[in-house]
């Protein structure tokens, strides 16, 4: 059996464990443009923040394909399949030497690609993603104390990449479109108690606000702001959001719809082609439908899924939802699923103190928790995670929904489920 | 594989397990006296005494087939033993984000703030065997057995 994976992150690597717990036998190729070893892409900010070395951002041993017996071909992109014959192209990024795959089975984990929007000027030196580690590498070499850089964007991305480059000294502006911050996980109350978090911490934030156009002759010298304002900088970094990286498999049979489309088992439309990760739409338990859920933790699960039913096992994904858990200089961040109720049958319950920067929304819908946002206390509220995923109806305990999460709060039956849990 | 469970009407609400389990991930992993009076800094208890009312209970991680905390960890710091079983951080690759925090549905694992990392429960793997907290729970309400799930 020839087992062929593309990408070489948290969904190949769930895929490769996934393959090898069924199958030790068959052969694996996994192939990546990043000429790196598998790492964490998370930690690309703690990298540029100086809080984590090249060697600790591997995101599993250094032995990892060896032991797996993974033929890793690192610096190669695949860029065209033909899922007819079942055969790939790749080619060599060095010296553009190109060679072809054979596959029998076929994972695409390609991941994401930053979405870059339409500002004149973005082909100017010294404006960056911020995707890669080569991305962080990049930016460090030009982010030094005193330096003024304007990040375009103030989700989830824009300001991990805003909070590393004020931890090394650089002057940030963040410019984000919308009318307040992090508006994909939190609501705006949130959103203004981290913003104020930030802005004491040296942040500049404008709201509502775009980019025209990225100045300077050859390298930035400043950006055009949509109201007319000129702001001077020394590098701009695009954060304004990120896509399933579905180029490979454009023009092919494969069903893509803003990812790749796949069933529970992961298959995409055609039997020996699966996807996972990023790049593939994967079912959501609170929405009810297949979704791009792109957060690490969902991607692994997967690629691990993917990776079971390539070789011959039989798995589902059983759903998930978009959840996070991110800091900015010690404030504290979980949240997951929806963030504003609907019209009838939602319940919204609420904490807030302001003192310890404190809140707490937890949003029910029939009676069943569908979203939380949690700043600071957020200490087990991976229970809260579990009652939303099991669609645990928990009327018989809400009151205690705001507190921290214990299980001595749930029904007897639940309490001793999970007190003799662990096999899932 | 073996696991610690909890006879809830057996447990007192002593929090022994609690004091044994911080000495056991002490400097000082065999002498009480010691973990405490020089043992600083202190680590946290792995595992949580809850209580509410009458109802007491100890609780830690349930070593999980497929550990939550494992496909959820950004950094692959947190493995599942393929031998043991056993489910552990290696703590010079936490960084915490407290994901795992997010992730475990049984709420399992706790934030050592001043250090930044994760910690949980390692059934003790490097004290001996019953782990700390059922060796020393006076009133055998902690358990160490294989209940072949
Ligand atoms: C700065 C930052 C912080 C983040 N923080 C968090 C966080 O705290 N929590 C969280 O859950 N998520 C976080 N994420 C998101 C998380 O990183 C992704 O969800 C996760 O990496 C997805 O994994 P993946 O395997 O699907 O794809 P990716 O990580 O995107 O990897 C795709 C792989 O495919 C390879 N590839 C792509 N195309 C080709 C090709 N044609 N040929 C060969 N190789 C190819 C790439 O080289 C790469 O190895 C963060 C992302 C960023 C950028």
């Amino acid at each position: 059996m020839e087992y062929v994976i593309v990408g070489n992150s948290a969904a190949a690597v769930g895929a490769v464990e996934g393959i090898r717990s069924v199958d030790q036998k068959g052969k694996i190729t996994l192939i990546s443009k990043e000429p790196y070893h598998t790492y964490s892409r998370p930690l690309i900010s703690y990298y540029l923040a100086g809080k984590v070395t090249a060697e600790k951002m591997f995101y599993r041993p250094l032995d990892f394909y060896e032991r797996n017996r993974v033929r890793a071909l690192l610096g190669k992109e695949a860029v065209a399949l033909d899922a007819v014959n079942k055969v790939l192209t790749v080619r060599e990024l060095r010296d553009d030497s190109v060679q072809e795959i054979a596959f029998d089975k076929l994972l695409l984990a390609t991941g994401s690609k930053p979405f870059l929007p339409p500002i004149d000027g973005l082909g100017k030196k010294k404006v960056f993603t911020f995707l890669s580690f080569d991305d962080a590498r990049a930016i460090s070499s030009v982010a030094v104390p005193g330096a003024r850089a304007v990040v375009i964007g103030g989700g989830l991305i824009g300001l991990k990449a805003a909070e590393a480059l004020t931890t090394i000294g650089v002057q940030v502006t963040v410019v984000e479109l919308g009318s307040w911050i992090l508006n994909t996980i939190l609501d705006q109350h949130a959103a203004l108690i981290v913003q104020n978090h930030l802005e004491r911490q040296g942040i500049r934030f404008l709201l509502q606000t775009t980019c025209e156009e990225v100045l300077g002759n050859d390298e930035v010298e400043a950006v055009k702001l949509n109201n007319g304002a000129i702001l001077n900088c020394d590098f701009v970094v695009i954060a304004v959001g990120v896509r399933p990286n579905t180029e490979l498999v454009q023009g092919t049979l494969l069903k893509v719809n803003k990812g790749v489309v796949v069933d529970q088992r992961m298959q995409t439309n055609l039997p020996d082609i699966y996807a996972a990760g990023d790049v593939a739409e994967g079912y959501d338990l609170i929405y009810g439908k297949q979704r791009v859920l792109p957060v690490l933790p969902i991607a692994y699960k997967q690629g691990k899924t993917a990776g079971i039913n390539m070789a011959g096992g039989e798995k589902e994904f059983p759903g998930g939802f978009p959840m996070n858990s991110i800091g900015f200089f010690g404030l504290s961040i979980n949240t997951a699923g929806l963030i504003e109720p609907g019209g009838d049958g939602w319940e919204v319950l609420v904490k807030e103190e302001q003192r310890r920067q404190v809140y707490k929304k937890i949003i029910l819908h029939q009676v069943r928790i569908v979203g939380f946002i949690i700043l600071n206390e957020i200490d087990r509220s991976g229970i809260l995670t579990g009652l939303m995923s099991e669609r645990v109806s928990v009327g018989d305990f809400k009151e205690s929904l705001l507190e921290t999460p214990g299980l001595v709060n749930l029904p007897d039956g639940l309490r001793h489920a999970r007190q003799f849990g662990g096999a899932q | 594989m073996k696991k610690v469970y909890v006879r809830e009407e057996y447990c007192i609400g002593c929090h022994l397990c609690e004091v044994y389990c911080v000495m056991a991930h002490s400097r000082y992993p065999h002498d009480l006296l010691k973990a405490f009076k020089k043992g600083d800094p202190l680590p946290l208890p792995r595992l949580w005494v809850e209580e509410k009312g009458p109802l007491t209970f100890a609780f830690q991680c349930r070593h999980c087939e497929e550990p939550h905390c494992v496909s959820a960890c950004i950094t692959g710091a947190l493995q599942k033993d393929t031998t043991t079983g056993v489910v552990t951080c290696e703590q010079e690759r936490c960084v915490g984000c407290w994901t795992c925090v997010l992730a475990c549905t049984y709420g399992a694992i706790r934030r050592d703030t001043k250090n930044g990392k994760m910690v949980k429960c390692d059934l003790c793997s490097n004290w001996g065997e019953p782990p700390a907290c059922v060796y020393y729970c006076p009133n055998e309400a902690l358990i160490f057995v294989e209940r072949g799930e």
